[in-house]
């Protein structure tokens, strides 16, 4: 008995630390709340290392205390009956008081930085509008024409971001755990009339250059476990360079298996849903396709972006994400009919599709800044958010500001 | 009237009703407690497969153990059995057992009642399970967030069984809630002042105070739910100005006080074992009765840190942090106080004792998460993961199931009249003690390093297979645990070292009459004269009148077979709202009706 209980006990001593070297030096993980790339995600850091030691103080006491009663207090043979106390004031005033401290400890800094972290977003800031989909993130830029992309989201080192949270179906939660907490992503009530809009906004300053890795944190139906997202964090002019590649959006020459591609896409009901710039297909249902191919999966996180990866994905989506809302080659699927593409023409769909992706793959990435700053468009559509925003956000290749410093 | 029943029951003969029609008709508190601790064990078992079919898929990345529709119904099943058809019935079970022994009554208030509340909880939990013979399990999380809830995302039967199942387990509670606290006010013997009871029967009180303030938000919520997908109103749809966050609320003003429904229950019981096993009333017996109150009012002002990534904006997001945080007071106060109990006794090691310091070390680490979560801007990285599923794995594995677990093995003499195995009981212990740890112990870093909770799959590039892995085995291990436990019941019924009327020499008032007690209870409702009636002055003359003969005219209330067909025309009557044949119900109202009037004249005395 003496040694199992000696053994729990170290057993949960080396739980404990070994927990903490995880948590301290790191590893491969990529959706760890515990290295930060934000001032956000340090703020809530601090705040989660002032509960824990305080709490490990108590479960310290009580787990000491509970060892010391297993030992002292067993039953001996012989012993006289125990003394029976009914209570002691002082001791119970001092385990309510002491308690009561230690919650002021803990409630103090949490109540302040809750304030400081729900700060509306100042008017410099990189405007991104986040809207959740059965099972993937749809990102808009109501500052840049409005542009919109799927599924990764790029964003500037050094430049506050203001992501505008809602969805397009079902609740989800917008989650990138090194930039920060997570944020529901509501559906917004639309009665005739109604101009409240419920939103959801994170407000936060990527430090780092990166792709960070998130997923949907909120139960949204059979795929939800497929529904993850990357943060591209790029430089001021990996960022622009990015935008200006979206604009200026690749097209295969013609005779090429990826023009074929092209023209079997724009024939076929995929332009029902799915918008890529520069071509006939212009639907808005589904992820918007402009440079697919320079992302680094499909699927929203599920399969490397690769030409197999494209071909699995259009064969049979329902494979590859339970219940996508796609139609297959022989599935239909989100009340659409089949879509009918022989083996070949997924081919070349695949080709083509793997083909949009930047030029520079500096842009699609992170690295080296391109040659052309492109200066920022202000929002010409009616999207919602563009009004009002002002005219000029933030220089294109802002210096890094007020966060950065902080990042360590 | 009372001389016309003597007349009638001239005499009292005691006599033990067995056979399948006396349980089916049963009134007597003490066989519908055993029926509800039956038919809550088999939950448990079944809601314990589920478990393993969870854990079975995660035991490595990307598994195809089961399909993602098989998973999500996997994991809304096994939340809605562990906390509404076994965590709840399985206090209820303790409840109908024990309480009316512990305040020197025959019977709780409304025996037929208690009977019907048994009945529906039963047809509830089978008319949620039929669900898997339609293939349509319910599949939108044990709290079912609307508007995935809804028809337009989900447009099977599988929430239909959720809504109309969770109502009638429901009703079942609200019904059980307002017995006991009945019960609880006007039954108790003579001298058994409320500062007198002990302390499980102060938190059946506090806890029935809950259940018949808390559910009736959740059959509200029920209600806009069922008029949504059946009736076509719009409470929780955003297109036609409906909101989803309304459900959120709802669903969590009842959630929260059910967290405590849940936990109070275990904490009456391990304030009733510590002190007999440590030979030592319980430490500040008052300031156990006050928190315990407290917590249940507390209670009913944080359940929004349920939703401090919903949106609720800083100032609603700080209220909640803080009555949060404050409820850690009285918890803490409630386990220095046992901590207290235990300093200087002599404490025997036996398995309900194991089971109760168990639950002590894993309820505070339990609740040292939930101080975690309550720093709310840090919640927003811990809600939805694994943190929180660690969290309230230990709340209410370590903490609940391990409180019921010790007071099975503390009460089961007194039920049975038998021991159960100590020897299979330690194996049963050490085994859940470590599986539990093993499994949910990880789960805290699975959820801080990256993992939302109610995925079916996990990429491997995470990095977090071997702590699921881990996971895994530590559910396999209780799995083995709980076998053992089952065989343990299972044997000691016939097997088990007789024990006589007080075996553990406690102090409360169940343990003056025999064991297991005469179907009336006490053959004359002792006097009590202060808090531990078997320990102090007195306690030769409260056995001699538990153990007297009973008087000759003493009534007990007649079997009665209309709670069973009542809750039969309910089941039945919702089972036909789901063929969607606008007048198949009417049959089934019908037949509840008759019943109901039946119920309502029929002559109990």
């Amino acid at each position: 008995m003496f040694l199992r209980l000696r053994r729990r006990a170290l057993a949960a001593s080396g739980w404990l630390l070994a927990g903490l070297a995880l948590a301290g030096c790191g590893g491969p993980y990529p959706q760890t709340t515990f290295r930060p790339t934000t001032q956000y995600g340090a703020v809530e850091n601090a705040l989660f290392y002032n509960t824990f030691w305080w709490t490990m103080l108590v479960l310290a006491i009580v787990w000491g205390a509970l060892l010391v009663i297993i030992f002292r207090f067993r039953e001996k043979p012989g012993a006289l009956e125990p003394v029976h106390v009914h209570g002691n004031t002082t001791l119970e005033i001092l385990w309510t008081v002491g308690p009561a401290l230690i919650v002021a400890f803990i409630a103090v800094p949490t109540i302040r930085s809750l304030f400081e972290l729900e700060r509306p977003a100042p008017p410099s800031a990189l405007q991104v509008e986040v809207i959740g989909h059965q099972w993937w993130w749809e990102f808009r830029y109501p500052q840049y024409g409005n542009i919109a992309t799927a599924n990764e989201v790029h964003l500037i080192q050094g430049r506050t971001v203001d992501f505008i949270i809602h969805s397009a179906d079902v609740v989800h939660s917008f989650w990138i755990p090194r930039l920060g907490g997570k944020r529901d992503v509501n559906p917004q009530p639309t009665p005739p009339g109604n101009v409240t809009r419920r939103v959801n906004h994170i407000v936060l300053t990527p430090d780092s250059v990166g792709v960070f890795w998130g997923q949907c944190a909120e139960y949204c139906g059979s795929s939800h476990a497929d529904m993850r997202v990357r943060a591209v964090v790029q430089t001021g002019d990996g960022f622009n360079g990015w935008l200006q590649a979206y604009n200026t959006p690749p097209s295969p020459a013609a005779g090429t298996p990826e023009a074929q591609g092209k023209q079997i896409l724009e024939s076929h009901m995929c332009v029902a849903c799915h918008t890529i710039k520069g071509t006939a297909a212009a639907g808005q249902i589904g992820p918007n396709l402009t440079l697919v191919g320079g992302r680094e999966t499909i699927a929203a996180g599920v399969l490397p972006t690769s030409v197999a990866s494209f071909e699995r994905w259009i064969t049979y989506p329902g494979g590859v994400k339970p219940d996508a809302l796609m139609p297959g080659i022989s599935e239909g699927a989100g009340g659409m009919p089949p879509t009918g593409l022989t083996p070949a023409q997924v081919r070349a769909v695949a080709t083509y599709l793997a083909s949009l992706r930047p030029a520079s793959a500096a842009a699609a990435t992170t690295a080296a800044p391109a040659t052309v700053a492109m200066p920022a468009t202000p929002a010409t559509s009616g999207a919602p958010g563009a009004a009002g925003t002002p005219a000029s956000p933030a220089p294109a290749a802002a210096p890094p500001t007020t966060n950065s410093a902080a990042h360590s | 009237m009372a001389t016309a029943q003597a007349a009638v029951h001239a005499g009292y003969h005691p006599q033990r009703r067995t056979g399948l029609r006396d349980w089916l008709t049963t009134v007597d508190h003490k066989k519908i407690g055993i029926l509800y601790g039956g038919t809550a064990l088999f939950f448990l078992a079944v809601g314990g497969l589920e478990a393993m079919g969870i854990r079975t898929q995660l035991i490595r990345p990307d598994n195809h153990f089961l399909t993602a529709e098989l998973y999500n119904e996997f994991f809304t099943m096994h939340g809605v059995t562990m906390v509404f058809l076994m965590g709840m019935p399985i206090s209820v079970a303790l409840f109908n057992y024990i309480v009316p022994l512990q305040i020197g009554a025959r019977d709780v208030a409304f025996p037929r009642l208690n009977a019907l509340s048994y009945w529906i909880f039963l047809f509830g939990g089978l008319f949620l399970y039929s669900s898997w013979f339609f293939r349509a399990a319910p599949n939108g999380g044990w709290f079912g967030y609307a508007n995935l809830s809804e028809r337009p995302w989900a447009s099977g039967p599988n929430m239909d069984f959720y809504a109309l199942g969770l109502q009638m387990l429901g009703v079942a509670s609200i019904m059980g809630g307002v017995n006991f606290l009945t019960t609880i006010i006007n039954l108790r013997a003579p001298g058994m002042r409320l500062m007198r009871m002990p302390l499980f029967t102060w938190m059946t009180f506090v806890t029935s105070f809950l259940l018949v303030t808390a559910l009736p938000v959740l059959a509200v919520a029920l209600f806009f739910l069922t008029f949504d997908r059946m009736w076509g109103t719009s409470f929780y749809l955003p297109a036609n100005g409906g909101d989803p966050i309304l459900w959120q609320h709802l669903f969590w003003m009842f959630g929260h006080p059910e967290v405590y429904i849940l936990i109070l229950p275990a904490f009456g019981i391990i304030s009733d074992v510590v002190p007999t096993f440590s030979r030592k009333p319980l430490f500040g017996y008052a300031a156990m009765v006050y928190s315990g109150c407290l917590i249940g009012l507390i209670s009913w002002g944080v359940w929004a840190h349920h939703m401090f990534s919903t949106g609720l904006g800083p100032i609603a997001d700080a209220f909640f942090t803080i009555t949060t945080m404050i409820i850690a007071i009285p918890t803490g106060v409630k386990i220095f106080n046992w901590l207290a109990t235990m300093w200087g006794g002599q404490i025997r090691f036996t398995t309900s004792m194991l089971f109760a310091v168990g639950m002590i070390g894993a309820f505070t680490l339990g609740g040292i998460s939930g101080v975690m979560h309550a720093t709310s801007p840090h919640d927003w990285q811990q809600t939805d993961t694994y943190f929180v599923i660690a969290h309230f794995h230990y709340v209410l594995v370590g903490g609940t199931v391990m409180g019921i677990f010790a007071g099975s093995y503390y009460w089961f003499p007194k039920i049975t009249g038998r021991f159960m195995s100590e020897t299979l009981g330690k194996w049963h212990f050490w085994l859940w003690f470590v599986g539990m740890n093993l499994a949910f112990l990880p789960m805290h870093w699975i959820g801080l390093l990256g993992m939302p909770r109610r995925t079916y799959r996990y990429a491997a590039g995470l990095g977090l297979t071997d702590l699921n892995f881990a996971a895994t085995i530590g559910a396999y291990i209780m799995g083995v645990a709980f076998i053992i436990y089952a065989w343990n019941l299972v044997r000691s019924v016939r097997r088990g070292a007789a024990a006589g009327a007080n075996p553990w020499n406690a102090a409360t008032l169940e343990w003056a009459m025999t064991s297991p007690p005469p179907e009336y209870n006490f053959g004359r409702v002792p006097t009590v004269r202060n808090r531990e009636p078997l320990w102090l002055e007195g306690a030769d003359e409260v056995v001699a009148a538990a153990q007297a003969a009973p008087p000759p005219n003493l009534h007990m209330p007649p079997p009665s077979h209309w709670p069973i067909l009542t809750a039969l025309g309910i089941c039945l009557t919702l089972g036909l709202f789901l063929t969607h044949v606008w007048f198949a119900p009417i049959f089934g109202l019908a037949f509840t009706l008759l019943c109901v009037m039946n119920f309502a004249f029929e002559p109990t005395h």
